[in-house]
């Protein structure tokens, strides 16, 4: 049922390349016994509950002791979902803490007793130097964590809500590998090695059909080169593009499906705007330096319009200009974080039926959940391809926009 | 949610740094031999089924080639049969006239022949007649020579009788 569903949205949307993807993915998936699903499914039902179970507890006993709180509940739980009596989990302090960019890949439990893998903080403080030390060197009480660099003897202090601030007011630039920078440098070397093998495949058995790898990134590279690239911009001209749409497209793809691999630190790097805005930027980089004198003329000087109407469209043009990739940047953080935010909300549900409701409301709601979860999943998986599509498709219209000859 | 909407510097710095890098890596090691080879495999392809095209072709000129041949051959056949039985008819009738040609003067030669004989035979009736009239002239002349009037008379009347052709 689910691959027919996933083939008809996509058929629908004459995505021929991706229909096949699914499909065979999907049929890797069915060999895998349905009884093993089945279970799979109460096991982790029960899992969701009793996780929200000890979490929830975890942070009654912090809350209670209130020593070392490192959520900082206490201010945030007025304004939040679950104002109710009991008061102590707070929707909003659980999920933003899990889409956010972070200094550490946190795996589970909480900052003490949780399990985390630190990540390099790297500054540098003007006049000074650089700082390199990991952020597992942060320690404090009240969600204030301090750590002195090494190197200059700057004593940054890391505030849930305001970030990261040094004691002494000095200026300094932050350019830590955060978990979405790691996340991204995964994803590029895990790229680099599998499309470098997959050309390799192609040299070692030229003029043949596709085998292993090669086989199942072949259809994505075709999608992006046959249905993306060439009907767009052209024949042509789409060798020079199609470089820069691969690597996004494969990147995005890549970048979305890590996001979605559970128990790994929940990367959300496409969900990360410092990552998108770089997207972006090169879009809007490549499309002003390709564009030819007829893209500049539409844009300062739109033939066929009258001159007091062209006073109104030539700056609605410019300031389009920018916002086409300012959307474009939007439209992707927003889609992969509301994703998260939807699946990470069915747990919050978890923990609230939990505390407001009792045990077997708790227990219930996570059947509920763990259900409306795999559904989301699904769901995520689709996004997660239909939103590298829908960047690439777009940036090759601004591309194709830039190189567009006068036809008229 | 402030941290969420302004983009960090540092995740800025990486990941311009780190995209630019995947960009020129991929670049020179995966997506111009993958590429490359997707394009010489299409083309590779293209050339096969036009090349089977063509032997498609080549074997169905070479069909009709032989069609064309066979139907040449029989209709030589045809003609060279039509042309022999002409001949042979030819040659029948033509000999069939010369046997003809060659009877009729055998006709014509033994008519002359015949002519020559019959004139050949009238002269010498002619002179046996004449000897023979010398004879009976001569028996006559014996015997009746005695009555000359008789004589005369008798001679007369054989004259007159005997007119020649």
């Amino acid at each position: 049922m689910k691959e027919k569903l996933y083939s008809s949205i996509f058929y629908t949307l004459n995505i021929r390349t991706f229909a096949s993807f699914f499909e065979q993915i999907y049929s890797m998936l069915t060999e895998l016994p349905k009884r093993f699903a089945i279970t799979a499914l109460i096991i982790l039902g029960g899992v969701n509950f009793v996780a929200a179970q000890t979490e929830g507890h975890g942070e009654v006993n912090n809350h209670n002791h209130s020593n070392h709180d490192t959520h900082d509940t206490q201010d945030a739980g007025h304004n939040s979902l679950d104002d109710g009596e009991h008061g102590d989990f707070v929707a909003k302090d659980f999920i933003i803490p899990h889409i956010a960019d972070a200094n550490e890949i946190h795996f589970f439990g909480d900052h003490h007793n949780g399990f985390s893998l630190p990540l390099p903080m790297v500054f540098y403080v003007e006049g000074k130097g650089f700082d390199l030390f990991m952020s597992s060197k942060f320690h404090g009480s009240h969600g204030t964590l301090t750590a002195t660099g090494p190197n200059t003897g700057t004593v940054y202090i890391k505030h849930p809500d305001t970030g990261i601030s040094s004691e002494g007011g000095e200026s300094f630039y932050d350019i830590s590998i955060t978990k979405s920078v790691f996340g991204m440098m995964f994803i590029i070397t895990l790229l680099v090695l599998m499309l470098r093998s997959m050309a390799k495949s192609y040299s070692k058995r030229p003029g043949q059909a596709p085998r292993g790898l090669a086989n199942v990134l072949e259809p994505l590279v075709l999608f992006v080169r046959d249905d993306i690239a060439v009907p767009i911009i052209g024949k042509h001209k789409a060798g020079k593009f199609l470089p820069f749409l691969l690597t996004t497209f494969f990147f995005i793809v890549a970048s979305n499906l890590l996001g979605l691999i559970p128990f790994i630190g929940g990367f959300n790097i496409t969900g990360t705007i410092g990552v998108t805005v770089v997207l972006a930027f090169a879009v809007f980089f490549i499309s002003t330096v390709n564009g030819n004198r007829n893209y500049w003329g539409h844009l300062f000087w739109p033939p066929g319009v009258p001159n007091l109407v062209k006073l109104l469209v030539v700056p609605i043009e410019v300031f389009g200009m920018f916002l086409k990739p300012t959307v474009l940047m939007i439209r992707l953080t927003a889609n992969m974080t509301a994703g998260h935010i939807i699946i990470l909300s069915f747990v919050s549900l978890v923990f609230i039926f939990n505390q407001n409701y009792g045990e077997i409301a708790g227990f219930g709601m996570g059947v509920f959940s763990t259900l409306f979860m795999i559904f989301m999943y699904f769901l995520e998986l689709l996004v997660a391809f239909l939103q590298a599509y829908v960047f690439t498709l777009l940036a090759a219209i601004y591309f194709a926009d830039a190189t567009q000859e006068a036809h008229h | 949610m402030g941290t969420l909407l302004t983009p960090a510097f540092g995740t800025v710095f990486w990941a311009t740094l780190s995209f630019l890098l995947a960009l020129f890596i991929l670049r020179k090691l995966a997506w111009g031999p993958i590429l490359k080879a997707l394009q010489d495999r299409e083309e590779s392809i293209q050339e096969a089924l036009r090349s089977a095209d063509k032997a498609r072709e080549e074997m169905a000129n070479l069909n009709s080639d032989n069609d064309r041949l066979l139907q040449e051959a029989r209709s030589t056949r045809d003609a060279m049969l039509q042309e022999s039985r002409e001949m042979a008819n030819k040659v029948v009738s033509d000999a069939r006239a010369k046997a003809k040609e060659e009877a009729s003067k055998e006709v014509e030669l033994a008519r002359g022949a015949i002519q020559i004989e019959r004139k050949a035979a009238i002269a010498e009736l002619k002179a046996e007649v004449a000897k023979l009239s010398i004879d009976i002239a001569e028996r006559l002349l014996r015997e009746e020579l005695t009555e000359s009037g008789k004589q005369k008379a008798l001679v007369d009347k054989l004259i007159e009788e005997s007119t020649l052709n």
